[in-house]
């Protein structure tokens, strides 16, 4: 019987591990939960590419050759949001709050900017939804990731004042890390987009 | 054991409002699971009266009950709710009582978020069911819901859309929370080799399913967007591509075939060794065949698009023959594990025997079916739905009702009564060849799928009644099973904790478990640490047929 009151020994040590690696589980969760949403956007990418692959001239005629610069700065501006919020990742690793609140907040405003410029390009692009496969494309793709960065935006809030609370430590970051890996996600899809919906049609083809 | 006890005797026993309020918000994974078994078999009696309309109309020639538009929307959400609303949820169900028990976990990793999939559930299948009572009628082209038919109909199809948005959803939180738990939760000593085979099957599924949902999420999005916002995806007059959306559907409609069979497969492979006495036969090859049928199933999808011309037949046949041969693993070793068993036929062993056979069939229509030239031919004929329903009920429900006979004692704490499983098994297993394999006939004498009615006099008719004879036997079948679950449950517990001779750890609780599952795990040596734990205490295995009084056998 001795065994049996080793196992329950083991058992509660074990359940305390289990309570730590749980408090990580959110971590695991979010890369999952990023996994589906990549096959989310892979559909999209994929029927942009049925449809490319199937029409003549792309953008066809009635659309205009898009305008980069704008898209570009907002590209800019995401991608370096990407960098600002690693680098506020690394600040929580290493316990400094005051860090982590700065590069928040920089990450949010850089967000922000870009859902501001990204408002302005829609209202520029001299076309609307209903005209034709590409513009059922643009609209669709770069409407959801808007929505996305919504999403990431307030994501971000919501950490930002967890922080500025004291609610993270060297011990806890958890929700920095899953905003964070939400966050290049929507990053990345984002170059992807950019590609497609402005630097392909620059081509003329 | 016995702290548990004490507590449940001095508690006070909850009024009937505070009873309810418990089911409505509770984040524990087995009361969860049993919302999820109510309400999927809530959906399979609805989703079964459709069946039994659709089989009234086509008992005979002629249009005597549903007029053909009503046909069309009743056939649509026959489907839609059977594979969205009844099996992969029931199988849900399944897991979320099961997989912490058979890890050894307090609960799911997310219990929260655990509730918040279930609860989508019921909303999103009512939505579906509420183009009843809109404008056009409910979704009526059919579940794989088919443009420019799809673009063309009335609000329902809009609410089909929102319906599986939310039920998607879903399914997408709960596999998040499948994969985590069973990577992070799992007790001291159970590595991954060591895993049940039925937790296995939920990995699998929970895998297809967070990276195939997402992409029919994106399919009916364009479709919502096609609908609503006067864009073109599925428009070829202004560019758009109309077997776009085949490609989007069965890029996720294929893997959900897997969805919705692997969970059933992980059942059987649970209950074959209990009772047989043999452990599980190629436990490894088991786990490859799952793992290699999970990868297989993102190439296939195209098969369902033989007869568009527009796919390339040589790649796609060539990779569903190849995912027949996992699948001949799985089969080889089921029955190796019945070879030389000790063959205890109780209920549960029953309906996997016939889980064994149905599959089979259905198995091989498959494999016919993979070759272009007899696709062709057979192309949305009756055999089709003769396939289908060979490997979902013939396959899913029969190991779903397995796994219900087996773990019912350890959910309740009762034993479904035998005479009457028996009765169900017999009448559920004739009723199902009735009615399904004349559809095989059906459809070689070229007899088409999902038409209201057809003329007489093309050999057609003797069959159709028969079809019609066979699943009102399936649907006494299955008044016999719901007799036998509600008499069971008026009566006392009785149930031992481990009534079977299990394996897994969840016969190493008291049934029903405490809210906290275990009050102590035995020790993790191999993939059977029940079986070890009775080996070492040198106990023979239990007698099936005398209920002990208390849940003390541990």
């Amino acid at each position: 019987m001795s065994d049996v009151v080793a196992t329950e020994i083991a058992t509660e040590i074990a359940i305390d591990q289990r309570a730590v690696k749980a408090s990580s589980s959110s971590v695991l969760g979010m890369t999952l939960f990023v996994a589906s949403e990549a096959m989310f956007f892979a559909a999209f990418f994929g029927a942009y590419f049925t449809i490319y692959a199937a029409t003549a001239i792309w953008p066809p005629l009635q659309i205009p050759i898009p305008e980069i610069t704008i898209s570009a700065i907002a590209t800019v501006l995401l991608v370096t949001s990407g960098f600002t919020l690693s680098a506020g990742v690394g600040a929580a690793r290493k316990g400094k709050a005051s860090h982590l609140n700065l590069w928040l907040g920089v990450t949010i405003v850089l967000g922000v900017a870009f859902l501001v410029l990204q408002a302005y390009d829609y209202s520029n692009t001299g076309f609307s939804i209903h005209d034709g496969t590409y513009a059922s494309l643009f609209y669709v793709m770069t409407g959801l990731h808007m929505a996305h960065v919504i999403g990431g935006v307030l994501f971000l809030i919501l950490v930002f004042f967890q922080s500025r609370a004291g609610e993270f430590s060297i011990e806890r970051q958890d929700p920095v890390r899953s905003a964070a890996i939400y966050w290049h996600f929507v990053d990345i899809v984002w170059v992807g987009l950019f590609v497609i919906f402005y630097i392909l049609p620059q081509g003329g083809s | 054991m016995a702290v548990g006890e004490v507590a449940d005797a001095v508690a006070p026993e909850p009024s009937r409002k505070g009873r309810v309020l418990e089911w409505l918000t509770t984040t524990d994974h087995k009361k969860i699971g049993i919302l999820y078994l109510f309400s999927s078999f809530s959906f399979f009696i609805i989703g079964g009266i459709f069946a039994l309309l659709i089989r009234l109309e086509l008992a005979q020639p002629g249009t005597q009950l549903l007029q053909p538009h009503l046909y069309n929307e009743i056939f649509t959400l026959h489907g839609t709710l059977m594979i969205f609303l009844f099996i992969f949820p029931v199988l849900n169900g399944f897991g979320n009582y099961f997989v912490p028990l058979q890890i050894g976990a307090l609960d799911m990793a997310f219990p929260r978020i655990n509730a918040l999939s279930f609860w989508l559930l019921p909303v999103g299948g009512l939505t579906i069911l509420s183009g009843f009572v809109a404008k056009g009628g409910a979704a009526a082209a059919g579940w794989t819901n088919y443009v420019p038919l799809a673009k063309q109909l009335g609000t329902g199809e809009d609410l089909w859309i929102l319906g599986l948005l939310i039920v998607g959803t879903s399914s997408i939180l709960g596999a998040i929370n499948f994969i985590v738990t069973i990577l992070r939760l799992r007790a001291p000593g159970l590595s991954m080799m060591r895993l049940p085979i039925f937790v296995w099957s939920v990995l699998a599924t929970s895998l297809l399913t967070i990276l195939a949902v997402p992409v029919f999420t994106a399919g009916i999005l364009m479709l919502f967007a096609d609908r609503n916002l006067g864009t073109y995806f599925f428009d070829p007059s202004h560019g758009g591509d109309v077997l776009l959306w085949q490609n989007v559907f069965w890029f996720f409609g294929h893997p959900e075939v897997y969805m919705l069979i692997l969970g059933a497969w992980g059942i059987v492979s649970e209950i074959l060794p209990v009772f047989t006495g043999k452990p599980l036969f190629g436990y490894r090859g088991v786990v490859l065949s799952f793992l290699m049928i999970t990868a297989l199933s993102f190439t296939v999808w195209a098969h369902h698009m033989f007869a568009t011309g527009s796919v390339e037949l040589p790649f796609f046949s060539a990779t569903t023959e190849m995912i027949s041969i996992p699948t001949g693993v799985l089969f080889f070793n089921w029955l190796a594990t019945l070879h030389r068993g000790k063959i205890r036929l109780e209920t549960p062993m029953l309906f996997a025997l016939g889980f064994i056979a149905m599959f089979l069939i259905g198995g091989i229509d498959g494999v016919w079916t993979a070759s272009p030239a007899v696709d062709f031919a057979l192309t949305d004929t009756y055999w089709v739905v003769s396939h289908i329903h060979y490997v979902l009920f013939g396959g899913t429900v029969f190991g779903v009702m397995a796994g219900l006979y087996y773990w019912f004692p350890k959910m309740t704490g009762r034993m479904l009564a035998k005479r009457l499983g028996m009765w169900h098994f017999w009448l559920q297993l004739i009723g199902f060849n009735l009615a399904f394999f004349p559809m095989h006939l059906l459809g070689l004498r070229g007899m088409p799928r999902r038409i209201a009615d057809y003329p007489s006099g093309l050999g057609w008719s003797f069959l159709n009644l028969l079809s019609s004879i066979g699943a009102f036997i399936i649907a006494i079948s299955l008044l016999v099973f719901l007799v036998n679950v509600v008499t069971t449950l008026r009566k006392p517990r009785t149930a031992m904790d481990d009534p079977w001779g299990g394996n897994s750890l969840e016969w190493a609780t008291s049934s029903p478990p405490p809210v906290h599952n275990f009050d102590r795990l035995p020790p993790i040596r191999s993939n059977r640490p029940v079986y070890d734990l009775r080996v070492a205490e040198g106990r023979a295995m239990p007698s099936v047929d005398l209920p002990t009084s208390g849940g003390e056998a541990g």
